[in-house]
C-alpha cells in the first residue's frame, strides 16, 4: 500500500512562535483519518501547508504521491478541499456552481455534464438544479460542497470541519457520502471537533500545542489513554494544553 | 493546455454571472457613467456667467463704442465702468468690482481705418487663475467676434489683444472635463468593483477554494478583469454618447485610439483594484482603500478639475503616478486636439509601464504559500 499523505517532521513557524512542531505520519489510500486538535493545536495551518497554502519551515510532506513544496501544482490538480466556511457561491445555481469547479479542475464538457447529472441525482437536487445554491438548506449546501469537491475524482480529499452547523440527521447522511468516498479509493483527511464523528474514522490523530500527542484507531486510543470515551481522551490530552482556546492559527 | 484554458473560460463564466446577477449593481454601473456625464457637465464648469468689466476708453470713436456695445449687449458681460483713464481700474481690482479691464489705444477707429496694428490692452483679475484665465478668454473671444465682424465688411483689419483659446473655441470647459470624467467612471468600475468583487471571495473563504484549485494567480485574476473590463467598454461608450449628445463634445481623433486607451487604462484600474483587495482583510477596507487610492488622486491630481501646473511642486511630482494624469492628456488629446499616437505615445508608454508593475505586484501577492 502507498502512502496517499506522508508527512515527516513537517514544522511550520511564525516568528518565534511554532504552529506545527515536527509532526510525522502517513495515512493509507482510501483510508478516513481524523485530525483532531483544540482550536489553535495547529490543525489549520499543517491543512494548509498539505494543499499547498503555506510553505513549511522545515520537514517533507507528500500529498497523493507528489511533494508539497517542489510540485505544488500536482498535489492541487489531485486533491479536493472543503473547508469550514462554505465554499460555492450562492448567487450561481447549483448547475452553475458544478460547471465552474469541473471547469477549474479541466473536466471536459461532457464530465461535467455526466458527473454533474450524477451528482444532482444521487443528492435528489433534480428539480433544484437551477436554484440559486443561497436558497437551499445549510444540510443540503454542505452536502453539495461535498460532493462538488469530490467533482474530479481526486486520490485525496481535505474536509476542514465539514459538519459544522448541521443537524445530526444530515451528519449521518455526510458520514455516508464520506464512507463511499473512501470505497471508491479516495482518501480523506478529515477535522472535526465532533467526537462521535472522529468514532467513524479509521485512525485519527489528536494535536495539542503544535504536536501530535496520540495517533491510532478510535479503539486503540481508548485503550492506550485509559478507557473512556473519545471525548474523555480528547479532553484529558488536550487540556494540559498551553495554547488550548485560542484563535485558530 | 486545454484545461488552461478551459480553467479561464470558466471562471470568467463565473464572474459574468456574478456582475449579471447583481441586478441592482449593475443598473448603477450601468447608468451611473450617463448621470455622472450630465451633472458634471453641467455642475462642474469653469465657465465664467457674469464677467464684469471696466473700460478704459481715452478717445471714444465709432470703432470703440461699437465695441463697447458689442459687451454691454452679450449676456455673459456687465459692464461696470467706462472712464477715459487707467487711473480708476487699481481701485476697482483692489475692491474687487471688475473681473478685468479692456482699454483702448487712443485713435482707435483711426487706426483700424489705416490698417495699422491696434493694440488693446486687457487686464485680468488673475486672484483665482482659472476663471481669471477664462474671463481673459471671453472677452478675447467677443473682440475676435468683431474684429471678424469688422473684416468682413471693410477689409483688413488689425486688432491685436492676442488671447486665443485652441482646441476649445467655443470655450466650453465641458469639452475639458469630459475626458477627466471618463477616467473617474472607469476608475470607479474598474479599480473600486473588482477590489470589492475580489475582497468579497476573500471574506466569504471561497477564495482559499480557488488557491487550493489548479488555478493560477494570473487565471484568477484575468478571470476577475475581463467582465468588468467589458462593463467599463460600454460605460465608455454611454459616456462618450452623453457627452457628445447633451454637450456636442467633439471627438475629433481616431476612435479606435480613444477606446484603445480606455481599454488600456481600465486595465491599469483592474490590476490596481485586484492588488488594493490583495493587501486589505476585508470588504470595507478594501472599498475605501479603492476610494482613497483611485477616486481621489484621479479627480484631483489628475488635472481634470485642477491644472498641474497650478498644483505646488511636491503635488505636481506625486501627479506622476496617478495613473488618471495620463490618460487625461490621451482622452483631450484625441477628442479635442484631434492628434494621434505620435503625439501620445509617452503617455500610452506610461500607462503600459503602470499596467507591467502593477499586473506583477499583483500576481505577486497572490503568492499565498509565502503568507
Amino acid at each position: 500500500m502507498t502512502a496517499a499523505i506522508d508527512v515527516h517532521e513537517l514544522t511550520r513557524r511564525f516568528g518565534d512562535f511554532t504552529a506545527v512542531d515536527s509532526i510525522t505520519f502517513d495515512v493509507q489510500e482510501g483510508e478516513v483519518f481524523g485530525f483532531l486538535g483544540a482550536n489553535g493545536a495547529g490543525k489549520t495551518t499543517a491543512i494548509r501547508m498539505l494543499t499547498g497554502l503555506l510553505v513549511p519551515t522545515s520537514g517533507q510532506a507528500s500529498v497523493a504521491g507528489f511533494d508539497v513544496l517542489t510540485h505544488t501544482e500536482d498535489v492541487k490538480r489531485h486533491i479536493g478541499y472543503m473547508s469550514q466556511r462554505f465554499s460555492l457561491y450562492g448567487d450561481l445555481t447549483v448547475r452553475e456552481n458544478i460547471t465552474l469547479y469541473g471547469g477549474i479542475y479541466g473536466l471536459s464538457d461532457n464530465e461535467i455534464r455526466d458527473r454533474g447529472n450524477a451528482l444532482i441525482a444521487e443528492l435528489q437536487l433534480e428539480s433544484n438544479s437551477d436554484d440559486r445554491v443561497a436558497s437551499l438548506p445549510l444540510g443540503w449546501k454542505q452536502k453539495l460542497a461535498f460532493s462538488v469537491a469530490m467533482l474530479h475524482a481526486p486520490a485525496v480529499v481535505f474536509l476542514d470541519e465539514p459538519t459544522g452547523g448541521v443537524d445530526p440527521i444530515t451528519r449521518r447522511q455526510f458520514w455516508e457520502m464520506i464512507y463511499a468516498a473512501a470505497e471508491r479509493r479516495t482518501t480523506v483527511f478529515v477535522t472535526t471537533h465532533y467526537m462521535d464523528e472522529a468514532e467513524y474514522c479509521d485512525r485519527v490523530s489528536i494535536m495539542v500545542d503544535g504536536r501530535i500527542a496520540a495517533m491510532g484507531s478510535p479503539a486503540e486510543l481508548k485503550q492506550q489513554l485509559g478507557g473512556g470515551t473519545l471525548d474523555e481522551v480528547f479532553v484529558r490530552l488536550a487540556r494540559p494544553a498551553a495554547r488550548a482556546g485560542m484563535a485558530s492559527t | 493546455m486545454a484545461s488552461r484554458s478551459s480553467a479561464l473560460r470558466a471562471f470568467v463564466l463565473k464572474e459574468t454571472r456574478h456582475i449579471l446577477r447583481d441586478r441592482q449593481t449593475l443598473v448603477i454601473l450601468l447608468l451611473l457613467p450617463v448621470a455622472m456625464v450630465v451633472l458634471f457637465g453641467f455642475a462642474l464648469r469653469n465657465d465664467v456667467t457674469n464677467v464684469r468689466i471696466a473700460v478704459v476708453d481715452p478717445t471714444p470713436d465709432h470703432a470703440t463704442i461699437a465695441l463697447r456695445s458689442r459687451f454691454a449687449g452679450n449676456p455673459r458681460f456687465t459692464v461696470v465702468a467706462v472712464s477715459p483713464s487707467t487711473r480708476d481700474l487699481e481701485s476697482l481690482f483692489r475692491r474687487g468690482a471688475a473681473d478685468i479691464a479692456l482699454v483702448f489705444p487712443s485713435g482707435f477707429a483711426g487706426r483700424l481705418a489705416e490698417g495699422s496694428p491696434a493694440n488693446l490692452l486687457l487686464i485680468g483679475d488673475a486672484s483665482d487663475p482659472n476663471s481669471g484665465s477664462a474671463t481673459a478668454a471671453y472677452t478675447g473671444a467677443v473682440i475676435a467676434h468683431y474684429r471678424a465682424d469688422v473684416g468682413a465688411t471693410s477689409g483688413a483689419v488689425q486688432i491685436v489683444p492676442q488671447l486665443r483659446m485652441r482646441f476649445n473655441p467655443t470655450l466650453e470647459s465641458v469639452n475639458l472635463f469630459v475626458p477627466g470624467l471618463i477616467a473617474l467612471v472607469l476608475t470607479l468600475v474598474t479599480a473600486i468593483m473588482t477590489a470589492i468583487s475580489l475582497s468579497r471571495e476573500k471574506e466569504r473563504g471561497t477564495l482559499e477554494i480557488l488557491l487550493v484549485s489548479p488555478l493560477r494567480p494570473w487565471q484568477i485574476i484575468m478571470g476577475k478583469v475581463l467582465p468588468y473590463l467589458l462593463l467599463a467598454l460600454a460605460n465608455v461608450v454611454t459616456a462618450l454618447l452623453a457627452a457628445s449628445l447633451v454637450f456636442h463634445v467633439p471627438i475629433r481623433g481616431s476612435i479606435t485610439l480613444l477606446i484603445g486607451a480606455s481599454v488600456l487604462y481600465s486595465m491599469v484600474g483592474l490590476a490596481l483594484g485586484v492588488l488594493i483587495a490583495a493587501l486589505t482583510s476585508s470588504q470595507r477596507a478594501a472599498m475605501l482603500g479603492a476610494v482613497a487610492g483611485t477616486m481621489l488622486p484621479n479627480t484631483l491630481l489628475s488635472g481634470m478639475i485642477f491644472p498641474i501646473a497650478s498644483l505646488p511642486g511636491w503635488l505636481r511630482v506625486i501627479t506622476y503616478v496617478v495613473p488618471a494624469r495620463w490618460f487625461i492628456v490621451v482622452a483631450r488629446g484625441v477628442m479635442l486636439q484631434g492628434v494621434g499616437v505620435v503625439y501620445l505615445w509617452r503617455e500610452l508608454a506610461v500607462l503600459v509601464l503602470m499596467l507591467a508593475i502593477l499586473l506583477i505586484a499583483a500576481v505577486r501577492s497572490f503568492r499565498p504559500r509565502l503568507a
